[in-house]
C-alpha cells in the first residue's frame, strides 16, 4: 500500500477550503444584477384557493415580479414528477396527482408553494409576501395515515379518490401461508417507523440565471445529482432543452437524500430568471427546510414471523402503510416498495416472505428517500422481529440470529435479491468480543445495584447498495438507468483530471477518487483533480445516493483508467521503440520487459500529446478515456451493531454506555473516511431511536418546525463509537467495494430499541423513545417487578 | 440607514446599513466573508459563530449595529501568512468535518471553549460545551477528538 493509494487513511484534499472558510456553497455565490425570491407558503393543510390578490405585493417597494401558478400554466411549465412507476396488485398504475411548482387552485400541505415574490432585496421580497391576500376555502385535512382510506375521508387528489397511491405486494403469498400453517411459534408485532426530517445543515438554495444572448439557462443548486436535475427540468418540466440548461451543484452542505429531488423552488428560480431578465436567488431558512424538504420514513407495519420448534425461521409476512405525503416526490414511490420489501430477508435464511405495502396520500409534506431509504425501515422490522422472537422462545438473541444466518453464497432470497457474498458469523463473533458480551450480565447487576436498568440490543443489518443494475431497476419501474460515468483526462505534463457523475457533499470523493488514480497510475494524489457537480464539464451522471459512489462511480473510473493504461502502453511502445506486448506498467513507469529502458507516466503522457513517435500510425494523439459502468448486481454491505445502555427509571433518561459497530463493506479505499461515514450514520440512527420525530397536529400544522421543537442529536446526546471491520470483497464490481454511507443509519435504530426493551424487560416502545416515554414504560416495569 | 464601524479580521471596516442588518448578513453580504454560515437563524445550530471582542457569539441573531466599535474575528481570520490555526489543523488531521458547512462555527466555538476551559479537555466537557453547535455528518466522534487535539496544540503554540 502506497502512502496515498487504496487502503491508506489519507487526510482529505477538500478540507483546506472548508476549514479556512473558502468553501463555495450555493448561498455563497452571487450573480451580477441578482434579485431575491421569497415564497408565500400555505398556512393551511388542505384548502381551495378561491381568490389570490397579488396587487398589494406588486406595488410594494423593490418588487420586480409576483408570480403564481397561473403564470406557470400560461408559460407551459410542467409539474414536478415522480420518476418510478409502481403498479398495484391488480396491475393498475400508481395514482400520481398533479404537482405544480406553484399552487393551481388548491394547497395540500402546510408549506405548499402558493406564489413567489421577486424583489431587489430579500427583506423587500419577504415584506411583500405579507401583502399577498389569499381567500382560502378550508377543507378537512387527512393527517393520520391509518385513516386515510376511511370512507368519507377528504379527497386530496381527484385521481386517488380513496387517497391510496398504490396497493403493492411482493413475494409468494401461498408459500408464506403454508410456512405459517406448520409453525410451532409465531411472533407478532405492530411497528411504527417514525417520521423524520433530514436536516442537512446547509438549507436548500437555488440561483437561476438566464443568458438572453444565447437563450441559455444556468441553475446553481444544492443538488446531489445535478444531471438528474437537468434531465427532469428539461425533459419533463420543460424549462429548456438540456444543451441550453447548465446545472451547477457546487459545494453542498450535506444531503442525506433530501437533495436528490427536484423541488418547486429551483424550478421557479430558473423559470423566473428569464421572466424578470435577471438572476433570481432563493435560500431556504430552517423553517422552510422543516416544512418543505422531503421528509423520511413514516411507516405503520404489522409483521408476523413463523418459527419451527427450534427457532428456525420458516416465514415472514408484513403489511405496511407508507405515508407519501401530499404529492409524490421524485423517487418517493420506490422507497417503501423496491427499496424496502426486498431487504426483509435481512441476514437470514427465510424460505417464504410475503409483503404488502399501501402507499397513501396525506396532507403533509412529501416523503421520499432519507439516509438508507427503505432499508432502515426493513431492518427495523426484521431486527425487532428476531429479537422479540428470540426472547419469546427463551433463546439468546445472538445465538438465535446465528442459527438463522445465511451461511452459503450466493444466496437467492424469496424477495428479488441475490446476495453475492458475506460472512455474517464473522461480524457477529467480532462484535460480541468487542462488546464484551460475556460479561454483560455482571454489568447489568452492577447497574441494578445503583438503581439503574441496563440493556443490550443487537442489530444484524443488511443493505442493498451500489444502486443499481439499469435493466433490473427498469424492470421494476424506474424511469432512468442507474449506471455511472467517468472521464479520465491526462494532461501533457502527466497530471490527471477525473470527471465524474458522482457528487460529493461530505463523502470526500476528491480524496478517495484521487487515491484510486494514485494507486493505478503511480502518481501522487496532488497530481489528480476530481471534477464534479457541473453539467457543462461532466457529460452525464446519476449522482450520489444509495451508497453508490464507491461501488458504481469508482468502478466507472476504474474502467476508464484501464483504457488510459492500455492506450499509454501503445504510446510507450512507440516511444521506447518496443513491441506493445513487451511493455510493462508498474509503480508509475512503463518499461520494456527484460531491459532497463523505461519512461515515467508523465513522459508517456507528453509523448501522447506531441505524437512525434507515432505520427501517421494507427494511433490517435492524446490521452483521454471515458467509461460508463452499469453494475451487474446490487452490493450487500452487512454487519452487526450492539448497543448497550443504561436507563434511569426515576427520570427516563437513556444513556448509551457503549456502541460496537462491526461492518463488512468489502474493500475499503480510505478507512478514516469510512469510519467517519459510520459515525455519522449511527448518530442519525440514534437520533431516530431516541430524539427525532416529525409531528403534525390534527389540523396539519407541523409543530416540530424548528430546532427548538425537533430534537437533533447533539454532541452530549451521543457516545464515542467502537468500530470494527470484517471484509468479504464484493464479487460483482472490479474494486470489490460494497458501500458504507448508510450503514449506521440502517443498523442503529433497532439496536437502540432492542436494548431499551431489554433493559425494561418488556416489548415495544415507540420511537423516539424520549425520556417521558421511557419513564412511563420504566414505571410499568417496576410495578410489574414489584408485583412479582 | 445607520453607520457602523468595526475591525474585522484585523482590518477596519465601516458601512452604512439598514438598522435591521444582522452581523452575519453584514459579514456575508457587505464584506463577502462567506465562511460564516447560516444554518438555522434561531441561535441553535452554531454555523454562524464568530468571535466579537474575543468571545464566541452567534452572528445570526446579533445586530451588526450592536457590534459597532468591536473587533470581530471570523473563520477567514484564523490562519496567518498561510499557517493554519492549530484548531483548524486539528480538524483536518482528525477528520473532524465532512460536508464542511458547520465547520467554521465548530472551529470558532472550539477555540472559545479552549479560551474558557483550558487546554486539557476531557470528552465529557467537550461534548457538553459543543451543545450549541449542530453537525449532521460526523456524529461528533471525530469533532470531539479534533477539539481535544486542537486544545493541546494551542497550548504548544503559545
Amino acid at each position: 500500500m502506497s502512502a496515498t493509494g487504496i487502503g491508506a487513511p489519507v487526510r482529505r484534499k477538500e478540507d483546506f477550503r472548508f476549514i479556512t472558510g473558502k468553501g463555495q456553497y450555493t448561498d455563497d455565490i452571487n450573480r451580477p444584477g441578482q434579485t431575491h425570491a421569497a415564497f408565500l407558503r400555505s398556512p393551511h393543510a388542505h384548502a381551495n384557493i378561491k381568490k389570490l390578490d397579488i396587487s398589494g405585493a406588486q406595488k410594494a417597494e423593490g418588487v420586480i415580479a409576483v408570480l403564481t401558478g397561473d403564470d406557470l400554466a400560461k408559460d407551459g411549465v410542467g409539474g414536478l414528477i415522480c420518476g418510478w412507476m409502481i403498479h398495484s396488485k391488480d396491475g393498475s398504475p400508481m395514482k400520481a396527482g398533479g404537482h405544480p411548482a406553484l399552487a393551481q387552485g388548491k394547497v395540500r400541505y402546510v408549506g405548499d408553494h402558493v406564489a413567489v415574490v421577486i424583489a431587489e432585496t430579500l427583506a423587500q421580497a419577504r415584506d411583500a409576501v405579507e401583502k399577498i391576500h389569499v381567500d382560502y376555502e378550508l377543507l378537512k385535512p387527512v393527517i393520520d395515515m391509518a385513516h386515510a382510506t376511511d370512507s368519507g375521508s377528504p379527497v386530496i387528489h381527484d385521481v386517488a379518490p380513496d387517497n391510496q397511491v398504490y396497493d403493492w405486494h411482493l413475494g409468494d403469498k401461498g408459500a408464506t401461508e403454508a410456512a405459517f400453517a406448520k409453525a410451532k411459534h409465531v411472533t407478532k408485532l405492530d411497528i411504527v417507523n417514525n417520521r423524520l426530517i433530514p436536516n442537512a445543515m446547509e438549507p436548500r438554495a437555488a440561483i437561476g440565471d438566464y443568458d438572453s444572448g444565447n437563450d441559455a439557462f444556468t441553475l446553481y443548486t444544492t443538488s446531489q445529482n445535478p444531471h438528474v436535475a437537468r434531465l427532469v427540468l428539461s425533459a419533463f418540466i420543460g424549462i429548456a432543452p438540456e444543451h441550453k440548461l447548465r446545472v451547477i451543484a457546487p459545494d453542498v452542505g450535506g444531503g442525506f437524500g433530501s437533495k436528490i429531488f427536484i423541488y418547486a423552488e429551483e424550478t421557479v428560480c430558473v423559470w423566473a430568471a428569464k421572466k424578470v431578465g435577471r438572476p433570481v436567488k432563493w435560500t431556504g431558512d430552517r423553517t422552510e427546510a422543516f416544512l418543505a424538504d422531503a421528509h423520511g420514513r413514516d411507516h405503520i407495519t404489522h409483521a408476523e414471523m413463523a418459527m419451527d420448534d427450534k427457532g428456525h425461521i420458516l416465514g415472514l409476512r408484513v403489511k405496511t402503510k407508507a405515508n407519501l405525503g401530499a404529492y409524490l416526490s421524485t423517487f418517493s414511490s420506490c422507497v417503501p416498495t423496491y427499496l424496502y420489501a426486498p431487504l426483509l430477508s435481512g441476514q437470514y435464511n427465510i424460505p417464504a416472505i410475503y409483503v404488502e405495502v399501501e402507499g397513501l396520500y396525506t396532507n403533509t409534506a412529501p416523503v421520499d428517500a432519507y439516509r438508507g431509504a427503505g432499508r432502515p425501515e426493513a431492518t427495523f422490522v426484521i431486527e425487532r422481529m428476531v429479537e422479540v422472537a428470540a426472547r419469546e422462545m427463551g433463546q439468546d438473541p445472538a445465538a438465535f440470529r446465528r442459527k438463522n444466518f445465511i451461511k452459503s453464497f450466493p444466496h437467492q432470497t424469496p424477495v428479488i435479491m441475490a446476495y453475492d457474498t458475506g460472512d455474517y458469523g464473522a461480524s457477529m463473533d467480532l462484535a460480541l468480543e468487542m462488546a464484551d458480551y460475556k460479561n454483560f450480565g455482571k454489568r447489568k447487576r452492577d447497574s441494578a445495584k445503583k438503581g439503574m436498568l441496563r440493556g443490550i440490543g443487537f442489530s444484524a443489518y443488511i443493505e442493498a447498495c451500489g444502486i443499481a443494475p439499469s435493466a433490473a431497476v427498469g424492470s421494476l419501474g424506474a424511469g432512468v438507468g442507474l449506471w455511472e460515468s467517468a472521464e479520465v483526462r491526462v494532461n501533457p505534463v502527466g497530471t490527471v483530471e477525473v470527471l465524474t457523475g458522482s457528487h460529493s457533499h461530505g463523502q470526500g470523493h476528491e480524496t478517495t477518487f484521487a487515491q484510486l488514480v494514485s494507486d493505478r497510475l503511480g502518481i501522487g494524489i496532488d497530481q489528480v483533480a476530481i471534477v464534479h457537480g457541473d453539467t457543462d464539464k461532466v457529460q452525464f451522471g446519476m449522482g450520489t445516493y444509495g451508497s453508490r459512489s464507491g461501488a458504481v462511480g469508482m468502478s466507472a473510473i476504474s474502467k476508464a483508467l484501464d483504457k488510459v493504461v492500455a492506450k499509454a502502453k501503445k504510446v510507450a511502445a512507440y516511444a521506447l521503440e518496443a513491441s506493445e506486448g513487451d511493455i510493462e506498467f508498474k509503480d508509475g513507469r512503463f518499461s520494456v520487459a527484460g531491459t532497463d529502458r523505461s519512461l515515467a507516466f508523465g513522459e508517456v503522457a507528453l509523448q501522447a500529446y506531441i505524437a512525434h513517435k507515432f505520427s501517421g500510425q494507427d494511433l490517435e494523439p492524446g490521452l483521454k478515456e471515458g467509461a460508463f459502468y452499469d453494475p451487474t448486481n446490487f452490493t450487500f454491505p452487512s454487519g452487526v451493531h450492539i448497543c448497550e445502555l443504561e436507563i434511569d427509571p426515576d427520570t427516563g433518561v437513556t444513556t448509551i454506555e457503549r456502541w460496537t459497530a462491526v461492518d463488512d463493506f468489502g474493500n475499503i479505499i480510505n478507512p478514516m473516511i469510512v469510519e467517519g461515514q459510520v459515525h455519522g450514520g449511527i448518530a442519525q440512527g440514534i437520533g431516530q431511536a431516541l430524539l427525532e420525530g416529525a409531528h403534525y397536529d390534527a389540523n396539519g400544522q407541523l409543530v416540530t418546525a424548528s430546532y427548538m421543537d425537533y430534537c437533533m442529536p447533539r454532541a452530549d446526546d451521543l457516545p464515542s463509537f467502537d468500530i470494527g471491520i470484517t471484509t468479504t470483497p464484493c464479487t460483482t464490481n472490479p474494486l470489490g467495494i460494497k458501500g458504507c454511507g448508510e450503514a449506521g443509519a440502517i443498523a442503529a435504530p433497532p439496536a437502540v430499541i432492542n436494548a431499551i426493551t431489554d433493559a425494561l424487560g418488556h416489548e415495544n416502545i415507540a420511537m423516539p423513545a424520549s425520556p417521558q416515554a421511557v419513564w412511563r414504560a420504566a414505571q410499568k416495569s417496576l410495578h410489574k417487578l414489584a408485583a412479582e | 440607514m445607520i453607520s457602523v464601524s468595526m475591525t474585522v479580521n484585523g482590518k477596519a471596516v465601516s458601512a452604512k446599513i439598514d438598522p435591521r442588518t444582522l452581523l452575519v448578513q453584514f459579514l456575508r453580504e457587505n464584506l463577502l466573508l462567506t465562511g460564516t454560515h447560516v444554518g438555522c437563524d434561531t441561535s441553535q445550530c452554531g454555523a454562524c459563530v464568530v468571535h466579537v471582542d474575543g468571545k464566541a457569539i452567534k452572528s445570526c441573531t446579533t445586530l451588526a449595529a450592536s457590534c459597532d466599535g468591536t473587533s470581530v474575528v471570523t473563520i477567514e481570520g484564523l490562519a496567518h501568512d498561510g499557517v493554519l490555526h492549530p484548531m483548524q489543523e486539528a480538524f483536518r488531521e482528525n477528520h473532524g468535518l465532512q460536508c464542511g458547512f458547520c465547520t467554521p462555527g465548530m472551529i470558532m466555538s472550539a477555540i472559545d471553549i479552549v479560551n474558557r476551559k483550558g487546554h486539557d479537555l476531557d470528552e465529557h466537557t467537550i461534548r457538553e460545551e459543543l451543545e450549541g453547535n449542530i453537525c449532521r455528518c460526523t456524529g461528533y466522534h471525530n469533532i470531539v477528538k479534533s477539539v481535544a487535539a486542537g486544545a493541546h496544540a494551542m497550548a504548544g503554540s503559545k
